[in-house]
Formats: structure tokens, sequence, C-alpha cells
């Protein structure tokens, strides 16, 4: 039986997973709850942010919290781009998966094109800021990942059920034509959406880069366990991917240290199963 | 190409490709062809299911390790020789794949993407089982000492074959499902899952079988592929990689044909080899992703799709140009007879009067519309006792006793919810009742899946047409008589459909998609394919509603002729002038009770019922 500082690490470390898993997740589930599109490219943008944090730092010196001032609004309007060449084909959620899967296979090339396809690891002074925190070592990095993850989703909870903006689209989603009707401008918001969802996969891009090591192949490691994130929680909202991110991250890292590392994948997917087959049917 | 040259055609072809090693076809040709019915194999067995129903699996991954880990399991530890494994290696991709549809097919919810994503995560939790277990273990399994009897001339035509040979039987059964009338039920559960089954549709069994078959092809294909790469490891066999080419090559092609995934798995596999082969692997694949971008924009429906709905639209310009001369001078005729709302012989629109059609002493009469059975002097044809449904809190149902003799027209009325709607859909099988029997013919229905009722003789029409929009007009009807009450083979079946949208006025649109029809023809399109299933009960769930005066009168004399024609009618409507014309008998809910019942007059004019629907103040009044 493991120590219970090792267990209380373990637990860390969960948290800190799952709150990457959950602000993955939260762009990712708006995407697919409010513009109903699978949106696979949503991880390229994640490791293409990340890769960007990685340049930035290591060739020019930039702070990785100064990336996320830069690239946040740089990736909001990437993500605004694309929706507008979305918008203009009727496009069902399956074939948007297939879509923007052509898309994350092209970012992906071109990332192994300029950083090729060895592993790279970022080197920042926020990984050498460590401190403890009741037995438990957390760095620098990890404590930023869980804290622009909870941040995040207050933030999107703000927009949606704090700001007109925020009703309109969810009003938009349920009933498209009906909001219409009522004056709201739906491309427009499906727009702003879109920006704030590759925002959100910037955020989680500099996470990725601060805690991860980085290789353009990567980026489909995380695409299951995410999706189960995802579906775990309800779609479109704001906090229940961290929860679900969190239930996830943590029993991932118990198991591996409990167990072995290699087993830690049966316990999200079984749990994940259980979820689906179990829970109430929404639709 | 002539039909009757087609068989003589792919005979050539596939002579040709039997041959073509001993005709000296280079070994790396052989290899590359492989590669291309390696993925035509794996595509066609993931549309068996995924394509024709709509149930996108993205556990195909799942059944090819399956297969991989089998033949390398069976070969390496338990020494069995490798024609041996390979059918025992698909076997055990079949029983994974059935063990998952009986625990995800019985629940409604699972659909769409919650399927997709459980099926993903079973690959991913058998994945962990294997690299834990001593099937793998961690470091893969070798299989270069396994026995390889050599087929045709090299080493490499040994896959050559095996390959071939998979492609032929895959796309072989993707074609035999395709016309086969388990594949049009596929389609329909494709389009509207509840509405199959209500039409007769064993949607649960079908949905096994196509898994079964699509997830067995994939095992024994991933069982040679084993042997291909010789070399098996859990991070190469059960990624992302192989369900989401599969998808997007099915997709490409036209996942709703049986030669859609071919089409995309063989224009895939030659992309990404000119890339490779061209040395600039990693260019080609960023021109790969846009290409796959590009295309499930602007072709959704993928190539065969695309191909289908340009040939139906030619088809109907034609038909047009060639109707517009014969209805011109019609136009003109019928523009000067003025349409008398509430006609009660309804021919004032002849494209809409079944009656001109049909008259009752026709001689064409469907003889399948007689009762089969003997009638049981006495005994209702349906007979429902204490039957109640509860919903979460409220109770829909509250022990309804009813009886409907063969022959009567029985309208049943009552307030909005007070469990009209509720009652068809149990009596049908759509919802299990919670307490409570329905015997038709004396013979217990309750608690049977709504397709067994259905093939009993119980037929139903939807509020709102709920057609399968995926089918043609004629499809749908065809498709309401081979798997109805007489299970009719098609070509049967398509001249019972043929006589029922005559009989509906729709004799003209077997070729139109259900979209193209306005709602009164939709309508009739609801009762064209409840009435092909050759039913004794028919219950009609508001079939008047929305339809304009005359359209109503239409109605009326088609349900009278649907009665002379031997079938039982219940039927659900608000129209009073529609319910007293045509009803022998009114049944009036309330709250989910039975409050009247008896001559249509005597009901309408009872205090209880007169209070159920106007409050206490229309007795005053």
């Amino acid at each position: 039986m493991p120590s219970a500082n090792l267990i209380l690490q373990a637990l860390a470390s969960g948290v800190f997973l799952g709150a990457l898993y959950g602000l993955i997740g939260l762009g990712l589930g708006l995407g697919w709850g409010l513009l109903r599109q699978i949106n696979l490219a949503h991880f390229a943008w994640v490791f293409l942010s990340a890769y960007s944090t990685y340049e930035l730092k290591t060739r020019l010196g930039v702070d990785p919290l100064v990336c996320l001032l830069l690239l946040v609004p740089l990736f909001g309007l990437l993500g605004t781009c694309m929706q507008a060449l979305l918008a203009r084909f009727a496009i069902t959620p399956f074939n948007s998966l297939l879509a923007t899967f052509g898309m994350t296979v092209s970012v992906e090339s071109i990332l192994q094109l300029i950083w090729s396809a060895d592993f790279r690891r970022m080197n920042s002074h926020y990984d050498e800021l460590k401190f403890r925190l009741g037995g438990v070592v957390v760095t620098a990095s990890e404590a930023i990942t869980v804290l622009l993850a909870v941040l995040s989703a207050f933030a999107v909870w703000w927009m949606l059920y704090r700001t007109d903006a925020g009703k309109a689209i969810r009003a938009s989603a349920e009933d498209a034509p009906m909001a219409t009707a009522f004056g709201i401008n739906a491309s427009r918001l499906s727009l702003l959406l879109a920006g704030a969802c590759a925002a959100l996969a910037a955020c989680a891009g500099v996470c990725v880069a601060l805690t991860f090591t980085l290789a353009p192949s990567q980026i489909y490691a995380w695409v299951g366990v995410v999706f189960a994130v995802v579906m775990m929680g309800r779609l479109a909202s704001a906090w229940a991917p961290l929860l679900a991110g969190l239930l996830i991250g943590v029993s991932e890292s118990m198991t591996m240290a409990l167990t072995a590392p290699t087993w830690a994948p049966l316990v999200s997917f079984t749990l994940l199963i259980a979820i689906l087959l179990f829970r109430k049917s929404d639709a | 190409m002539p039909d009757r040259l087609r068989p003589l055609a792919i005979l050539i072809v596939l002579a040709g490709m039997l041959a073509a090693p001993y005709l000296g076809l280079a070994v790396h040709w052989q290899s590359l062809l492989y590669v291309i019915f390696f993925w035509i194999t794996l595509a066609t067995s993931w549309n068996l299911l995924s394509g024709y129903s709509g149930y996108f699996s993205f556990g195909h991954g799942a059944f090819f390790g399956m297969g991989m880990y089998g033949v390398a399991t069976f070969t390496t530890k338990l020494g069995l020789s490798f024609f041996v494994s390979l059918p025992l290696a698909g076997l055990c991709a079949t029983l994974l794949a059935l063990g998952i549809g009986a625990v995800v097919f019985r629940l409604r919810k699972i659909r769409g993407e919650t399927f997709a994503l459980i099926t993903l995560a079973v690959t991913f939790v058998l994945a962990t089982l294997i690299v834990n277990t001593p099937i793998d273990g961690g470091p893969g399994v070798y299989l270069m000492g396994v026995d390889l009897p050599t087929l045709g001339p090299a080493p490499a035509s040994t896959f050559y074959y095996l390959g071939l040979g998979l492609v032929i039987i895959s796309v072989g059964a993707a074609w035999w499902l395709f016309h086969a009338r388990a594949g049009l039920g596929l389609l329909a559960i494709h389009d509207d899952e509840d509405a199959a089954e209500v039409n007769g549709v064993p949607t649960f069994w079908l949905k096994m079988g196509a898994f079964a078959l699509s997830s067995f092809l994939a095992g024994v294909m991933g069982g040679v592929h084993a042997m291909y790469v010789s070399y098996v490891t859990v991070g190469e066999t059960f990624n992302i990689t192989v369900p989401l080419t599969v998808v997007l090559m099915s997709v490409l092609g036209g996942s709703r044909h049986w030669a859609g995934p071919m089409i995309g798995g063989i224009l895939i596999t030659l992309l990404m080899n000119a890339f490779t082969a061209g040395g600039n692997a990693i260019v080609g694949k960023i021109v790969i992703g846009l290409v796959l971008t590009t295309a499930v924009l602007v072709m959704p429906l993928g190539i065969l799709g695309t191909w289908q709905a340009r040939q139906r639209r030619r088809a109907a310009l034609t038909r047009q140009s060639d109707a517009h001369a014969k209805t011109a001078e019609l136009q003109i005729q019928h523009e000067a007879l003025p349409a008398r709302p509430g006609d009660p012989t309804g021919t004032t629109d002849p494209a809409a009067a079944p009656g001109a059609v049909a008259a009752p002493g026709d001689t064409r009469l469907p003889d399948l519309l007689r009762p089969k059975l003997p009638r049981l002097i006495d005994a209702p044809l349906l007979r429902v006792r204490g039957l109640s449904k509860q919903f979460a809190g409220i109770r829909a149902l509250d022990n309804v006793d009813l009886d409907v003799h063969r022959g009567e027209i029985l309208g049943l009325l009552g307030p909005n919810g007070s469990g009209k709607s509720t009652f068809i859909n149990v009596v049908t099988g759509h919802y299990l009742p919670t307490a409570g029997s329905v015997q038709l013919n004396a013979v217990e229905c309750a608690g049977l899946p709504a397709h067994r009722i259905r093939q009993r003789g119980v037929s139903r029409t939807y509020q709102i047409p709920r057609p399968f929009h995926g089918l043609t007009v004629m499809q749908n009807v065809s498709l309401a008589a081979q798997f109805g009450s007489g299970r009719l083979k098609a070509a049967r079946a398509g001249d019972e459909a043929r006589r029922w949208l005559e009989f509906s006025g729709l004799g003209d649109k077997g070729d139109l998609l259900p979209d193209e029809l306005n709602l009164h023809q939709r309508k009739f399109l609801e009762l064209a394919r409840a009435l092909a299933a050759s039913p004794e009960v028919l219950l009609l769930d508001e079939v008047l509603s929305g339809l304009t005066p005359p359209e109503i009168s239409v109605a009326v004399q088609t349900m009278r002729l649907i009665r002379e024609r031997g079938t039982t009618i219940v039927f659900v409507e608000h129209v009073m002038s529609a319910v007293m014309a045509l009803s022998d008998r009114l049944v009036v809910l309330n709250e989910g009770r039975v409050i009247a019942e008896g001559l249509p007059a005597e009901v309408m004019r009872s205090d209880i019922v007169v209070r159920a629907y106007l409050g206490d103040e229309g007795k005053v009044a």
C-alpha cells in the first residue's frame, strides 16, 4: 500500500491533469452543444498554440503568460474566420467531425514540417518555481493551469448566463428559427462563439506547453479522454467539463499511483461507458 | 452498360485480378493492391452497420484489433495454424460486437454521438486490457515465426489473394445487404428508428446482425494484417487512425450506397500512396487533409450520394417536361371547376381522389386486406383490459378497458393530454404498458416489441407524418409491405405498394422523396404505409388535422373505403364533423380514463363529456 503522501501527491497531479482536460473540453463542448459542431480541429488549435508558446519562449524568451495575452486574441480571430468559412455550408454534426479531422491532419503535418516529429519540452522558470501545499509539491506551471481552468470556466459561465449575448446564444442553440424571429442575429453570435472556443483552445495550448512534452502526433492522444470529459458533463455547460475532467483526472492518477500507469485509461473509459449507459436520457 | 452484360464484366475483372500475379504483376503493385484491399474491406465492413443504419461506430479499431491479437495469440501462444486462427479471430471480434450490441442497442438513448463515443471507449478499454495482460504485456507480439502457406507464385501474392478474397466477400455482402429486405430496414433505421420499428422492422436484431457481420469481416481483415505487418503492438493497433480513416472513406464515397466505401477507400489509399511514394509524405498529408475537408464540405453526401441525387434530379426534370404537356390541358378543365368545399364525394380534385381510382367494387382489390383469421364469435378483435401507463409522476393511461369489434369504426375522443396518443403508442408497442393487457384476436400482445405487434396486424399512422426521408415514396410503402403481416418478397411488395399508392392518390409520386410532397400527400403516404402492411386494425392519429375541407372529405371517403375492405379502424380526431359522420361508436378519454362510451349522438350529449371539454360552465351554456 503506497504511503498517504504518495496518494496525496497523486491526488494533486490528478487535479492538475483534470483541470487541463476540463479546459480543453470546455471549448470543445461549447462548440458541440451550441454550434452543433464536433470540432476536432480544437485539438489542432491547442497544439498550434502550444508550439507557438514553445517557439516564442525558446527563441525569443517571451514569458508564457505574455504569450497567453498574445495568442488568445489571435486564435479568437482564427476561430471566427474558420466559422465564417464553415457557416457557408450546411453541415451535420458528424460531417463537421470529418471536415475538422481533415484540418487537424493538415495542421499536424504543418507542425511536423516546422518542428519535426521529435518530442520537445519547453523549459521555463515556472517549472522551477515550486511550493509545498501541506506535504504536496506543486509547480507554478501546474498551479497556473488549474487557475486558468477555473477562470475560463467562470468566464464562460458569466458570458452564457449573465450577458445578453450569452442568453441569445443559448436561445438560438435551443431553437434557431424562433430565436431569429425574436431578432437574434444567430450567424454573428456563432462567429463570436467560435472565436471564444478557439481562444479557449489557445489558453489550453499555453498550459499544455507549460507542463507537457510536445510532439505533433500527440494531438490524437488527447482526443479520447477529452471526448469522454465532454460527454460526461452536459454539452454546452460551463462547469461540467471541469468537474468531469477532475473526476477523470483524479481517477486516472490514482490508478497510476496504485497500480501501473498503463491501467489508467481503463478507469476513465469504463467510467465513461457506465455514465453513458446509466444516465437519464436527455434527448 | 446493359444489365445482362454486367455479370459478365464483373467476371472478367475478377478473372483478371485472380490471374494477375501469374501474369507477372510486379510485387510492389501486389503490395499496393493489398493495401487498397485492406482499406476497402475495413471501410465496407464498417459501412454494413454504420453507413446503412446511421449508427456511426468509432469502435472499428476494436474489432480490427481483436482480429490482429486473435491471430497473434492463437498462432504464437496456442500454436494453431494460421487458417484455423483466422476465422476464430473473426469470431472473437463478432462476440465482442454482439456483447456491445446486446447492451447498447436496447437503449433508446444510445444513438448518434453517444454510440460513436461508447464504441470508441470500448476500443481504449480493450487496448488497456490487452497491454496489461499476457496477451501482449507491453512489448508487442512478433509473428515472424508463424508459418504462412504461400498462395500464388510468390510469397507476396499470399496477401494479395487473401486481401482480394476478403474484398470480394465484404463488397459482396454489402451488395447483398443493400438489395435485401434487411438492408432496406437498416436504411429506415437510419432515417427514423422508432417509425421503422412501428412499421414492422425488427430494429434490434437487424442492428445486431449487421454489427456481427461488420465486426467479423473487420476481425478477419485484422487477422490477415497481423501477418502482413508481422509485429503487433497496442499503440499501432488501437488508435484513432483506423476508425477515423474508415469513416472518412465511407463518407467520401457515400455511406448510403454499397459501393461508396470502395470508391472512397481506393481514392484515399491512392492519394496517400502518391505522396509517400513521391517522398513528400508530410506535404502530402497537408494536401490530403485539405482535400478531405473540402470534399466533406462540398459533397456532404459523398461521391455516390451526390451522383444519386443528380440522377434523381435529372429524372425528375424529364418527368416534369413529359408531364407538362399532358397536365396543361387538364389544368384548364380543372380550373374551370371551382372546388366545392365539403363535397361529400370528394371528386373535385381528381389528383387526390382515391375513390376515383379504387371504387368498392374494384376487381383489383388487394385481397390481403380480407381478414385471414376466422371470426371469433363474441370475442372482440382488440380487447384492452386495465391498461395503464405511468410516466414519472404522470398517469397517462389509468386502467383503460376498451373493446374494438371487427369491422367497426371507433372514434377515440378526448381533450388534449387525455391519453389518446399514449393509448396508440402503448397498443402498438412503442411504450411498454405499466399494467394491463392488450389482446388481438384473443392473443396477448402487451409487452411484445412494436414490430411483432405490427406483424400481427396492428398498423398506425402518425399525427405528424414520419416518412423515411432517405427512401422514395415507393420504397417507404414497399418497406411496410415487406415487413408487414404478409412479410412479402420485394417484387410482390412492390406490386402491393403500387396498389396502395394508387389507392391513396399518390400513384404518380412513387419516385419522389417524401420531402417533395405536401402535408396532405405526406398524410396519405402515412396511410398507404400503414395499409400496405395489410392490417386488421388501423389506428389513425389525427389524420385529418391540418387538412383543408375538400381534403377532409376525400379522407373521410377513403376511411369508409378502407373499412369496406375489411380493416377495422380506431381513429383519434378533433374534427367533429368527420367524427360524427364516420364513427359507429365513440370512446371518450379524459385524464387517462375512459369517461364515456357508446353511440356518437348519445355520447356527445352526455354531461360528463361536455364538462370534460368545456369545464363546468359548459353545462350551463
